[in-house]
């Protein structure tokens, strides 16, 4: 831990009746950063969000604000605040009185209040709106209202909850440039929660990975995406085609019924593994100078490139994208590069992957660690 | 399309016409005129005088105290109810006593109060003593919250159901205590719905008549009992009229000045 962490989870469990939301999760959070929390609905992410808000108590476990256990510190007396996911903004009050909401609550002087909501309101473009009720506002210009009500406070962090969902895509496009330029004008620490995994890897310093109450993975939005720890991340991250294989030595692998040099080590000779190719790192050629053969079962126009679906002889399936286009039925020749094989041990955990690849790669030790561990130890 | 639509209002128009607008037109109509069947004014003249207006001040007295206690009761229990597990159980033991018949009600209270009740016998018990419950203020003003208090249970529950839990995290979130929580978004914004029932229990409260006799011992003389002892007692149809009346006009203010603000509120 360093000065730098300004949030600490400490093994913390969270339990409803006899569901387990959050199993045993540790990590840390720096402050001035973007994190996002990424995972399915169920994963968890918006427990951890309600717990860093203390609207919950953590059922095991230790959570540290500063160094200092919050666990039981309620969600008033905490300098965290929150944009929700349907906003939640005060209905019977106009757009002034929402955003001057908690600076009433602190009993600031009338005209210091109008100043900071003044200025908080120009901060997300929306001088001149004070007046306005919360009925005749836009779902965008909510959203925007949400956020002043929030940073107007002035918080160490802000947490968001999926408040992007509700827009429509441009305008949540849009919201994406906007919260990241925001956050770097605040210089305060975001924590980010979604489903939606482009917009994690846009916006984010930092992603954490979440799957059934655990995190999968964290990292950098390159690293995870690049490097996924397990089939879950692969899926969920990106598209990806997953096959079986094996790992006949270190830089070889067999995967298709062929074998292929690879970049990955560290494993046992002739362990199984899954073998991961990003779509777009496949490209199309003739029969004879592709590594793998696949019979084209499919083919989608996706505006920016082609979605090519096909077979190879051992009956996997293969996603291309590609600015060439294919024929249905034919046979294709798909080349690679070994850097674009990424090997997945089964049943790895995080700890496991970092550590076997600073084992095994010397002088890249600082790069690859350095990523990898942000999240959790650096 | 049109005319079975009609057809389908007959019933209700004709209840509406029998029992509602009948009624009333001639309880106007009877309002103006004297025992011997004279036309006069004398009847709103003599609700001037000290007498009536006293029991008009009574009137409100009495409700505005039963409609204060009952919200006071109310609020908090319709509160803990949506925060209980078995919401409907809870709701339905509430409701279920309101369809038992008023007065079957009212005589259990009789015996549960009297001199030699189950109250009295456990004041006796534990030493202090037979105590004068009923004929009392406090035992009118009791019984009065327990017949009323579904009616403002009710609607204080459906609004607390209605706001949106997110809203009071929100407010935690911006600093605010449970109590100012309460105090600047909860209570506000279920404001309609305390509207409401002080409507559905200060109306009807204003006219009560039984309770008095039964529970108050005419100690509390309303304007609902002097309704009734005109119109059975003393047989001045034209005075009891004239009360019913201004009571109906009332009672129509407070429902235009409270409902008017509560629809809009709710809107919002």
């Amino acid at each position: 831990m360093t000065d730098k962490t300004i949030i600490r989870f400490d093994n913390v469990t969270q339990r409803y009746d006899r569901d387990t939301v959050l199993d045993n999760v540790s990590f840390e959070i720096e402050r001035g950063k973007f994190y996002t929390l990424l995972g399915p609905s169920g994963c968890g992410k918006t427990t951890i969000l309600r717990l860093i808000a203390g609207f919950i108590e953590p059922s095991e476990g230790h959570i540290y604000f500063k160094g200092k256990v919050i666990n039981d510190v309620p969600a008033d007396k905490r300098q965290v605040n929150t944009v929700f996911q349907d906003y939640a903004l005060f209905p019977h009050l106009n757009v002034f009185e929402n955003v001057a909401f908690g600076l009433r609550i602190k009993k600031l002087k009338n005209a210091v209040v109008t100043e900071k909501v003044k200025e908080a309101l120009r901060f997300v473009n929306l001088n001149g709106y004070e007046d306005r009720e919360i009925s005749e506002m836009s779902g965008g210009q909510r959203q925007r209202v949400a956020i002043a009500r929030a940073i107007v406070n002035e918080p160490e962090i802000l947490l968001l909850d999926e408040p992007l969902s509700a827009l429509d895509l441009k305008l949540r496009t849009e919201m994406q440039y906007e919260l990241r330029e925001l956050q770097r004008r605040l210089g305060i620490t975001f924590i980010f929660v979604t489903h939606d995994q482009e917009e994690a890897l846009a916006m984010s310093d930092e992603i954490f990975v979440l799957n059934k109450g655990e995190i999968q993975q964290s990292g950098t939005p390159t690293d995870i995406y690049d490097e996924p720890i397990n089939r879950f991340v692969a899926d969920f991250i990106g598209e990806s085609n997953i096959v079986p294989g094996r790992m006949i030595s270190d830089f070889l692998a067999e995967f298709a019924g062929k074998s292929f040099e690879c970049v990955d080590q560290g494993f046992s000779p002739n362990e199984p593994v899954e073998i991961m190719i990003r779509p777009e790192d496949l490209e199309i050629t003739t029969q004879e100078q592709g590594n793998l053969l696949i019979k084209v079962d499919s083919q989608l126009f996706r505006g920016v490139h082609y979605e090519i679906s096909g077979y190879d002889e051992a009956g996997n399936e293969w996603l291309v994208h590609s600015t060439k286009k294919a024929v249905v039925g034919e046979s294709i020749g798909l080349r690679f590069d070994p850097e674009a094989i990424h090997v997945m041990r089964f049943g790895e955990t995080e700890e496991e992957f970092d550590r076997r690849l600073e084992a095994y790669s010397d002088h890249e030790d600082e790069a690859v660690g350095g990523g990898q561990g942000g999240g959790s130890t650096r | 399309m049109t005319k079975t639509r009609n057809l389908y209002l007959i019933p209700y128009a004709a209840w509406m016409l029998l029992f509602v607008a009948t009624p009333i037109v001639l309880i106007v109509y009877n309002s103006f005129f004297d025992v011997e069947g004279n036309f006069t004014l004398d009847n709103f003249q003599k609700f001037l005088t000290p007498v009536y207006l006293r029991m008009t001040f009574n009137s409100f007295w009495y409700a505005l105290l039963i409609t204060v206690f009952s919200l006071l009761v109310a609020y908090p229990t319709a509160y803990w109810l949506t925060r209980t597990k078995h919401k409907q159980l809870w709701l339905l033991l509430i409701i279920v006593p309101s369809w038992i018949n008023l007065l079957l009600k009212t005589y259990a209270f009789i015996g549960l109060f009297g001199t030699y009740g189950f109250v009295n016998a456990i004041f006796e018990w534990v030493g202090i003593g037979t105590q004068q419950i009923l004929f009392t203020d406090f035992s009118f003003v009791f019984v009065s919250v327990y017949i009323f208090i579904p009616f403002m249970i009710l609607p204080i529950y459906n609004a607390l159901e209605e706001l949106n839990p997110s809203l009071i995290y929100a407010a935690r979130d911006l600093g605010a205590s449970p109590w100012k929580t309460f105090r600047r978004v909860v209570f506000p914004l279920t404001l309609g719905g305390v509207k409401a029932g002080c409507q559905a229990v200060f109306i009807p409260a204003l006219s009560l008549f039984m309770i008095t006799r039964l529970i108050a011992g005419n100690r509390v003389v309303t304007l609902g009992t002097a309704i009734e002892q005109h119109f059975l007692v003393t047989q001045d149809w034209g005075m009891g009229s004239a009360i019913a009346v201004l009571l109906i006009i009332v009672m129509a203010v407070i429902m235009m000045l409270t409902g008017n603000r509560g629809a809009r509120n709710s809107i919002r």
